[in-house]
């Protein structure tokens, strides 16, 4: 993970480098059909709602349409995308679709499709009740050492999913056994945080992206997030690293796929305005209204991305028994 | 407060505001009516639009829009019996038989009241009570979820219809069971699903209601033709059909209808964990109870109470849905999620400060609601003689209209062609089951409830460690669920306890 993380950043940095040439008013491709593989309102429409957005509103991309595509815990909107082939479609996805795959939900994978960039990222964060005797990182590591079984750690994930995962993966680099973690699913994110305001789980695993808000607010507090430096967002929420589980870091990448066999010149374009998209105001205002992180990674670096989290997370969950 | 209101009216009142009311309701009140497209789909579909306007005027075209959804959603389930959205199922066990016996244009008039009176009542609670009622609904846990689907699901006695109770829970068990196909929501496991990749996600409702009510409805009526005398019938009374008079003691016994389904429908609105259908089926039921053995047994014939509280619950839910969306950023239901996502895009992070910080804001959306509302029922009011006249249609045109209206519309969700074969299967077997007077409401609030119920039983039972203390050691549990108890067994007991007290009279005299 570690290793990955580091190579999405030095991409970032690298291809925004080398597109700051692009003027942001320059229309690079005259239209997008987002293909969108959950309902209205989750993280993958708001993530193409809202790169759909910048890129209108920026003069990158001339039309953006949307389309919702829910079944299958996404396999349904993979294997349209693989079914009709059409170049000027774009489907959003996360890091869901290589646990999905691993998980054999759909006979699909990454490597079925062209991937085209990740572009954002949101950290996982630990995040607890305002009026819990939970103070820190630490004091949540001593309870659950004392008894696992008292720390029921919600998630807006399904057993053996992304948050029930991120929390394992913590506790293993802190030391602690991963597979003791209590575990509590909620069916979103939201019903999640709802459950550790109503005090019947004792700490969240959760994007940090959707607990800071009602941190900044004192509603609750996180303990530590995911990312391999502090925020600036929340400068004084500590990294898991630093917090006690040395080398947890783990990103919660976005992204977008093509259909398979996308030629070359549509490929390049789809990734210059992407890479055109981060240096406008009009993204700058959907990226921090969201709390998303830039991640540019495209093409090969991409792809090896993803290889290295599928090898990652695939070894966790043989550990957890989820394989 | 007053301050409050008059900031919200004079930001939410300007020519163009307006318009983009008008406009919304009935770009709402159309899409609604399509079996599929819901108040959640019509505001997604607006969003690029708001997202291009000011906050205020984005903010009163969705609620708009909204409104005229949930409105146009109780359209089709009165007139054709076919539900769209979960929350409207209720509306069409008294609706769709009164609009049957030619008083379409009444049931839609009543719909029209109920749901106005629901959204506005509950727009003033919204005021009053929201900051206090954000903590209440936060120590909901999902043991008291648990217990609020038991005490929903305790109220499918009222939906017995003429197959008797036994068969009532028969259907129920059947609807539980459809709510457990496809991936489990707990341990992420597919379930009954046949090795099919189509049932991963389970069955969709709108399918499922589609092919039971709409089609079966339709096909029924195929096979069991009228007879002339229920024609000639049908004819006179088709003369009425788009009349909206209400009589006095039909006003007399809808407004206590009205102020209980309200109170009753925005507090279970206000519950991330529960919503608008829960909410109207719990007033449906609550009301069939309460209305005493004459009027309760008018209930799925045509009763206005029947109709009434539905429309009113979960109007008054959809707004009670606010209180944890504005209050605390928590969206309760996809609708709410989508707003969410909207009012971020303007800027606007909801949470305990948004009252203090931006109280324009904060007016402004309820204002809109209220505007919402009122626009809704004096362009709905007119439009409704002629919206009800769909049933003149003679039925070799509006037969086939059904069929092809809902399986398009289920087909338009998912793009699925196994969608459709699905439907049919699941409308041959409800055609069977209904010959043999077996209800279908009760199997639709066992399919909704089913899978709300086991995932918050099961998430109890992961909190406390597999111990079933909970049910018993919890107040709110215990609460709910002697509320359920009572409402299975008062309606049996009350009758025993009466002839006895009349014998004990009886004996009384004699003495």
């Amino acid at each position: 993970m570690h290793k990955s993380i580091r190579a999405a950043f030095a991409a970032t940095i690298f291809s925004v480098a080398a597109t700051t040439g692009v003027l942001a008013a320059d229309k690079i491709v005259d239209k997008i059909h987002f293909l969108i593989p959950g309902g209205p309102g989750g993280g993958w429409d708001g993530t193409a709602r809202g790169t759909g957005e910048a890129l209108t509103k920026a003069g990158i991309l001339g039309q953006a349409t949307f389309e919702n595509m829910s079944g299958g815990g996404g396999g349904k909107a993979i294997a349209h995308l693989i079914e009709v082939k059409d170049e000027g479609m774009l489907m959003v996805n996360s890091t869901p679709i290589v646990i999905r795959s691993l998980q054999k939900v759909f006979p699909q994978s990454f490597r079925d499709l062209t991937p085209i960039a990740g572009t954002i990222g949101d950290y996982a964060a630990f995040v607890v009740n305002k009026d819990s005797k939970i103070a820190d990182f630490k004091g949540l590591l001593d309870a659950y050492d004392a008894n696992p079984t008292k720390v029921a750690i919600g998630g807006g994930s399904v057993a053996g999913g992304m948050d029930h995962l991120v929390a394992a993966l913590v506790m293993k680099k802190a030391g602690a056994d991963p597979t003791k973690v209590k575990y509590i699913p909620y069916d979103a994110g939201g019903k999640a945080m709802a459950g550790l305001l109503s005090g019947e789980i004792q700490a969240l695993s959760t994007g940090f992206g959707e607990a800071i808000e009602l941190a900044r607010q004192g509603e609750v507090r996180i303990l530590c997030v995911t990312s391999n430096a502090a925020l600036s967002a929340s400068p004084d929420t500590p990294t898991c690293d630093k917090a006690g589980a040395p080398g947890a870091e783990f990103v919660n990448w976005r992204g977008f796929f093509a259909a398979p066999g996308l030629s070359d010149a549509k490929k390049t374009a789809y990734q210059n305005s992407l890479a055109a998209m981060y240096s406008t105001a009009e993204w700058k205002t959907v990226r921090d209204r969201n709390g998303w992180v830039d991640i540019f990674n495209k093409g090969d670096d991409f792809v090896k991305f993803l290889e290295n989290q599928e090898a990652q997370i695939g070894g966790l969950m043989r550990e957890l028994g989820f394989l | 407060m007053l301050e409050g209101i008059i900031i919200g009216l004079t930001t939410a009142i300007t020519p163009m505001n307006l318009v983009f009311v008008i406009v919304g309701c009935l770009v709402g009140t159309f899409i609604g009516m399509l079996p599929g497209l819901g108040p959640m789909s019509a505001i997604a579909l607006m969003i690029p639009i708001a997202a291009s306007l000011e906050p205020s005027a984005g903010i009163i075209l969705m609620a708009a829009v909204y409104y005229g959804a949930i409105f146009g959603g109780s359209t089709s389930s009165i007139l054709i019996n076919a539900p769209g959205v979960a929350s409207t199922v209720a509306t069409s066990f008294d609706g769709y038989p009164m609009a049957k016996a030619g008083k379409a244009g009444k049931a839609l008039a009543i719909a029209a009241y109920s749901s106005f009176s629901g959204g506005v009542i509950a727009a003033l609670f919204l005021i009053i009570a929201a900051p206090f009622l954000a903590s209440v609904s936060l120590s909901f846990q999902s043991t008291d979820y648990f217990a609020l689907m038991v005490l929903g699901l305790v109220s499918v006695a009222a939906f017995a219809g003429s197959g008797g109770v036994v068969k009532a829970l028969l259907m129920t068990v059947i609807g539980l069971m459809l709510s457990t196909v496809g991936t489990d929501q707990t341990q992420g496991i597919p379930r009954f699903t046949l090795g099919m990749i189509d049932l991963i996600d389970g069955i969709s409702f709108l399918l499922l209601v589609m092919a039971t009510f709409a089609l079966s409805e339709a096909l029924m009526a195929i096979l069991k033709p009228k007879n002339d005398e229920d024609r000639m019938k049908e004819k006179d009374a088709s003369q009425n059909l788009g009349s909206m008079a209400v009589s006095k003691e039909e006003v007399q016994e809808m407004v206590p209808v009205i102020g209980r389904s309200s109170v009753l429908g925005f507090l279970v609105g206000v519950l991330p964990g529960a919503g608008a259908t829960i909410a109207s089926f719990l007033a449906y039921g609550t009301e069939q109870r309460i209305a005493g053995a004459k009027k309760g047994a008018e209930f799925g014939k045509g009763s206005v109470r029947g109709l009434s509280a539905p429309e009113t619950a979960n109007n008054a839910a959809a707004t009670g849905s606010f209180v944890p969306l504005l209050t605390l950023g928590i969206p309760g239901s996809g609708t709410t999620a989508i707003m969410l996502g909207a009012l971020i895009g303007y800027g606007i992070q909801p949470g305990p400060r948004l009252y203090i910080d931006q109280p324009e804001v904060f007016w402004s959306v309820i204002v809109s609601m209220w505007i919402g509302n009122i626009v809704l029922l004096i362009l709905n009011l007119p439009l409704i003689p002629y919206i009800a006249r769909v049933l003149a249609i003679p039925s070799r045109f509006l037969l086939p209209f059904i069929l092809f209206f809902s399986l398009i519309g289920v087909y338009f969700v998912s793009f699925n062609t196994f969608d459709i074969q699905l439907m049919v299967i699941f409308a041959i077997a409800a055609v069977t089951l209904r010959l043999l007077d077996f209800p279908m409401a009760p199997m639709i609030l066992g399919f909704i409830l089913g899978g709300m119920m086991e995932e918050n039983l099961r998430r109890a039972l992961l909190i406390n460690n597999d111990s079933w203390s909970f049910l018993w050691e919890r107040e709110l549990t215990l609460i709910i669920l002697g509320l359920a108890v009572a409402a299975l067994f008062v309606p049996v007991i009350v009758p025993f306890v009466r002839r006895y007290k009349k014998q004990a009279e009886k004996a009384g005299d004699n003495e």
